[in-house]
Formats: structure tokens, sequence, C-alpha cells
């Protein structure tokens, strides 16, 4: 580099170190930076999954030691395929016909069901169902229905055939 | 006239704080953030409302797929690596030191026990491309369960999480929750996704 003669101020040929800015061009460093930035934002999971607690009940080693439920306190719903619910009060024992009727996932339709039930009795247990057609996507739905509505107690029972026909004669699978 | 002359100011700027800025939020998202596993099997699961989050450790993720396939996974190499033991005793297969090794930092896998001494042999990147079947759960061959009740010995304080896939039919997720009961675990969790609550 052509070195620049100072001006005045030449005292015994003293050499001195010539200035240089102090200011360094910091873009490649914004770009290193933000690009670490991207990759990091784009490669990690921040957010945890939720989860949804469940309590199974516990399944009694006699079934004839289990207690009966009461007719009067027992919601019975049922999953059919293609996102079908379907729900009847009381059980579903023979001896009476139960009415069956079609729901949907709406804020009226089993929510409104479930609540105006669980409203009216505090010891209904709600008995939710779901047939082999049903997929898991409506079971979960389902009990977050029972969390939304604060239902305390329900279960989920295996279809028995007396659910099933009446399912199939509703045209729920 | 004389001409008013305008200071022109230097283009560069100064941009010290915005590399300040930028170098701070990889620090942060450096400290905070964990690598997502590398899933074999995809699991969409489905949404709701509930708040709680999974716990950290402890953890065992039974996983189901769309078809079915149901994947197992633990977390910890010393709960992994009882385990190895514990299964390879009660089913009779002898792992080597380096298959027990491998086994305690792989991830989820969905293979039968009779099939996982030729798994682990594999590399990386063989075990990404063979399709693994699932884990046998029918009443026969109850495999899952074991491996359910083989982590519990091995980590009493062990956690079970199902992690199923929404558009997955409900037997296949139900046939798990069965032997979970079967093997009195009455308590696990959902795995879900967030949703808002709507209002009542």
């Amino acid at each position: 580099m052509a070195e620049i003669q100072q001006k005045g101020g030449d005292e015994g040929g003293k050499k001195r170190a010539k200035k240089m800015s102090t200011r360094i061009d910091m873009t490649p460093m914004v770009d290193l930076g933000f690009l670490l930035l991207t990759f990091f934002v784009m490669t990690t999971t921040l957010a945890k999954p939720q989860t949804m607690e469940i309590n199974m009940p516990v399944k009694p080693k006699n079934p004839d030691e289990q207690l009966q439920l009461k007719a009067s306190n027992a919601f019975t719903i049922l999953l059919g395929d293609n996102d079908k619910v379907f729900y009847y009060k009381g059980l579903n024992d023979g001896s009476a016909k139960v009415d069956l009727i079609e729901s949907d996932w709406s804020k009226n339709g089993i929510r409104k069901a479930v609540l105006e039930s669980t409203q009216g009795n505090k010891d209904l247990v709600v008995l939710i169902k779901p047939d082999e057609t049903s997929t898991y996507k409506n079971v979960v739905d389902v009990l977050d229905e029972m969390t939304i509505t604060n239902t305390k107690k329900y279960a989920i029972v295996p279809m028995d055939n007396a659910d099933a026909t009446l399912l199939t004669e509703k045209g729920g699978r | 006239m004389p001409k008013v002359k305008v200071h022109r100011t230097s283009p560069s700027l100064d941009m010290t704080p915005m590399v300040d800025l930028a170098f701070l939020l990889v620090t942060f998202f450096m400290l905070i953030s964990k690598f997502a596993p590398e899933e074999v099997l995809v699991v969409d699961t489905p949404s709701s409302v509930s708040e709680i989050k999974l716990p950290d450790a402890n953890l065992i993720t039974i996983s189901v797929g769309k078809e079915g396939r149901v994947f197992f996974n633990v977390d910890g190499t010393t709960t992994r690596r009882k385990l190895i033991d514990k299964m390879g005793e009660k089913y009779g297969i002898a792992f080597t030191e380096e298959e027990k090794e491998l086994f305690s930092r792989s991830a989820s896998f969905g293979v039968p026990v009779a099939s996982l001494k030729s798994f682990l042999n594999m590399t990386p990147e063989e075990q990404k491309k063979v399709r693994q079947p699932g884990i046998p759960t029918d009443s026969l061959r109850n495999e899952l369960g074991d491996w359910i009740m083989q982590t519990r010995y091995s980590n009493p304080k062990a956690i079970v999480a199902v992690k199923g896939d929404g558009s997955s039919d409900y037997p296949a997720v139900g046939r798990v929750i069965e032997i979970l009961q079967e093997k009195k675990i009455n308590r696990f969790n959902l795995v879900t996704d967030m949703e808002t609550r709507p209002t009542l």
C-alpha cells in the first residue's frame, strides 16, 4: 500500500502507523446470525404436546360383583362410522324400547344433550360405546366433550349386541 | 445565490445492535429447545381442550399409526438397558453388549422381539428404509403387554402415554387400552394437540 506522507510534524523521520478505521462491516455476521436463528426456529419443537389424563375403571375380578347401573342414571353415547354420533337415555336391556337419537358434533349437538342430562341428574353416568367402524378421533372428541361439560362420571364400554343392532337400524355402521 | 450544501450522511449502518439481537435469539433458541426426535411412524394426533403438559422424563410412549401399527418407545438409557436384558431373558434371546448399547440409544421401534436382533444390527439408513410391521398385540403373542410390564419393572415411575392417530380405526387404539387394563394400568395419558376451550 502506498504510504501517504503525513504533512507537517515530521520529526526525526519517526514512522507513524497509519490509523485504520475501527468500523467493521458486520453484514456477514448478521447474515450468519439470522441463518442460525432460522435453522433453530425451524428444527426445534417448542410446544410440548398436550395430554389428556384418563382413568379407566378397574376391571372387577368377578363380573357378578359389579354394581348394576340404574337405568335412570345412564346415558349412552354410541359412535358410528363417518363421524356419526348417537345417544339415548337409560339402558338398553330389552325391557323397554330405547329411543336412539342421532346427534352431531356441533355446539347444539351432543354437548347440549350431555349438559342438559348432567345438570338434571348429578349421579348420571355417561357410557361411551365406540363401534368398530368409529375412529379414534371421535373417541377423543367425546372424551373432550366430557371435559367441556364437566362430566365426572363416564366410561368407555365395549359395544354389545343390543346396541350394535340399534346402531345398524339407524344406519350408523 | 449560493447553493445550500446538503450534508450527506454515510450510507453504512451501525449493525452492532442487530448482531446483538440475532445472537441473543440464537442463544435463546439453542438453550430452550430440544431437537425434535425422529419419528419413523407418522402420527397425526387429534386435538383436545386438555391443558396438561406431557412430562419430560419417565415416559412410555405407545404410538398407534393410521394402519394400526403399534410402536413402542421409552426414555432413559438405563431403563432401556434393563428392559432389553429382561426382554431377552423372557424370550430367550441373547443380545450382545453391542446390541444392548444400540438399543439403549435408539428411539421408537415397531418390530416383534424375534426380529429385534436383526433390526438392531442394521445401519441407521437401513433402519429408516425397512418397513417395521409394528409390535404384535394379539392375545396369542401379546408382546406389547410384555414390553409394558418389563418397562414398569425396570422403571416403576414410568407413565404410559398413548399417541394415536386421529384417523385410525378405534379398535386399534382400543386394543392398546385393553392391554393396559389387563396389565392393571388404569391411569394413562392420551397425547393430543391443543385446542381452545369453547364457552358453554
